[in-house]
């Protein structure tokens, strides 16, 4: 196992030297000039104004020389300063990343509430109306855009519940843990619902492939109740996928996240990523796309450690 | 093999969720080819008399508050929205199963270097570098479409590479290699027509994925810019007269979970009637 976990340690360096490059190269797709990009419309600057900023933000110099400044500063935690707030970039993430985290494990927990027992349902009262059920839940989960499922949310609880959610200034959990689950409860499941479709999904094929297997069959001939072969036989074989999908889920609902903080106007990275774009703050932007992608790659990295801890056979492969 | 995929695809009518996505699919392409004649208003035409009406006979989904009809504007939207979405999933497949085929038939060094290239590309949430490329290219329609393709791309790569692995080995390959036929030859005339399965139930897939990454990012305000509709950007809009209109926030979620919807129950009807072998 440590050979595994170092093997797999030192393959995320040159991932993460790569994606560095990618996002570092993506900024510099900015059509014509950065600082006229940065300064809008409004002001006009002059030849020697705009001289000056170039070489302040360092873009007179070649694009290996501006990578490789960036990428020493960023190994040093330095993300740069934002051109809107002043404060450092890395600052301003680190703030607002708790929200984000919590949002995105209240999701995963919201996705195995609901998805493990609807899959487990299904796959045991096979082509039963519950069945039908949970397979009509799992690809209307699939197909419904996030944003769409929060409006509705914000929609019925507004005006139907009159109750609003209050989302503007965030309460820590570590300050009013009750405050701060109600302000996260409807985002979390507005995020954890398609999620929760892929669990459904992913339990039912799974456990179905093993309620078949041999060794289920000679459980059951030993005289073993049907409940006692589900649970202690065949639902540890089955959720092994399933931890793999939550970790590769949990990557993607970083990502999501990010459409979720702004339907309910939640102060995350999400929402700083979406102000730095429509506020052309490109270092917090850029920024915002590598401290994610880093996590997302840190959380894949992860969900396979687990994968192979619960399933021995993967590493020896 | 080409008949093959022709005389699998029938099969495609055994399965009722299948059936359901076709009828889905059709009816979304009907909407948006012909959106100019069925809809019985024009999208953008505002008019003040008509402001924030409920639905009705004379407007089905209402009005919004530009007095603009929201079932024309839908109708419209899905010209717009199957429009990003096709030349979006073109672009990547054109290029991605291209980059796949000649990774996987290279081999060695070329192939590994390739591969590890696109796997970058999986190192970020799918939306998060959709936005990064918008976001750094501009708001707009043509740039949704380069982001959209330039993150399904590594996905056909992939998925087209597997096949030609397995299929560069086989004896027909051999044959013609043997014959003296050139690469390119042996690419596009006996590997390619093999692999057509697995790469049309990636497109289905993908369109339905390309639609709501659309319709993400015109929420979000970056993909189809205003007065051109774009069911994700309704949806932005209905927020605001939430409280007065909630009809508006209604019909256009529902028009992207149903395209969606759609594409996603016929790929996986596809995937059943092509390629049994990737069933879930």
């Amino acid at each position: 196992m440590q050979r595994f976990i170092l093997q797999r340690l030192l393959a995320l360096v040159p991932t993460l030297f790569g994606i560095s490059i990618v996002v570092f190269l993506v900024m510099r797709l900015i059509p014509g000039d950065t600082i006229s990009a940065m300064i809008g419309t409004q002001y006009k600057l002059t030849q020697v104004q705009a001289e000056s900023l170039r070489a302040y933000f360092g873009l007179d110099k070649s694009l290996p020389e501006q990578y490789w400044i960036w990428l020493t500063n960023a190994l040093q935690g330095n993300l740069g300063f934002s051109v809107r707030s002043g404060q450092p970039v890395l600052g301003e993430i680190l703030n607002r990343f708790p929200l984000t985290l919590e949002l995105a494990l209240g999701a995963v927990i919201v996705g195995l509430l609901i998805g493990l027992p609807v899959g487990i349902f299904s796959a045991v009262k096979r082509d039963s109306f519950l069945d039908l059920f949970g397979r009509l839940f799992s690809l209307v989960g699939l197909a419904l855009p996030n944003f769409w499922l929060g409006t509705l949310i914000i929609l019925v609880l507004s005006l139907y519940l009159g109750i609003l959610p209050n989302s503007g200034n965030y309460v820590e959990f570590t300050q009013n843990p009750i405050a701060n689950l109600q302000q996260i409860f409807f985002p979390a499941l507005t995020l954890g619902f398609a999620f929760s479709a892929s669990v459904m999904r992913a339990t039912r094929s799974s456990l179905l492939e093993e309620l078949f297997q041999d060794y289920a069959r000679t459980a059951r001939g030993k005289g073993l109740r049907e409940n006692a072969v589900i649970v202690g036989h065949c639902l540890k074989n089955a959720l092994i996928p399933v931890i793999t999908l939550v970790g590769v889920e949990m990557g993607y609902l970083l990502g999501g996240a990010i459409v979720v903080e702004e339907v309910y106007a939640l102060p995350g990275v999400g929402r700083l990523l979406l102000n730095g774009i429509s506020q052309r703050d490109y270092a917090v932007v850029q920024g915002a796309v590598v401290f994610i992608a880093f996590n997302f790659v840190i959380i894949n990295l992860l969900a396979d450690l687990a994968y192979a801890f619960v399933n021995p056979r993967i590493r020896y492969e | 093999m080409k008949v093959t995929v022709r005389k699998k695809l029938p099969r495609l009518l055994r399965y009722p969720a299948a059936n359901i996505g076709l009828a889905l699919v059709a009816t979304y392409l009907i909407v948006a080819v012909f959106a100019g004649a069925l809809a019985p208003y024009s999208p953008i035409e505002q008019r003040a008399r008509d402001r924030l009406q409920e639905p009705s006979a004379q407007h089905f989904f209402g009005t919004d508050e530009f007095g603009r009809d929201i079932l024309s504007r839908l109708m419209h939207g899905a010209t717009n929205s199957l429009r990003i979405a096709i030349l979006a999933v073109s672009l990547a497949t054109l290029l991605g199963t291209a980059i796949g085929m000649l990774s996987g038939y290279a081999g060695g060094i070329a192939d590994n270097a390739i591969m590890r290239v696109m796997d970058l590309f999986f190192a970020f949430p799918a939306i998060l570098l959709a936005l990064s490329i918008v976001a750094a290219l501009g708001p707009g329609a043509n740039n949704t479409i380069l982001a959209i393709a330039v993150v399904y791309t590594p996905i056909f790569a992939r998925v087209a590479r597997g096949p030609v692995l397995a299929i560069k080995e086989m004896e027909f390959v051999s044959a013609a290699r043997c014959v003296g036929s050139k690469h390119w030859r042996i690419l596009t005339r006996h590997i390619l027509p093999n692999m057509v399965a697995p790469i049309i139930v990636q497109v289905s897939l993908a369109l339905s994925w390309a639609m709501l990454t659309e319709a993400a990012l015109s929420f979000l305000g970056l993909g189809t810019q205003p007065p051109q509709p774009s069911w994700g950007s309704m949806l932005s809009e209905s927020r605001r007269m939430m409280e007065i209109a909630p009809w508006m926030a209604i019909s256009p979620g529902m028009a992207i979970m149903l395209g969606v919807l759609g594409f996603n129950l016929l790929g996986d009807g596809l995937r059943d009637a092509l390629d049994p072998r990737l069933r879930m």
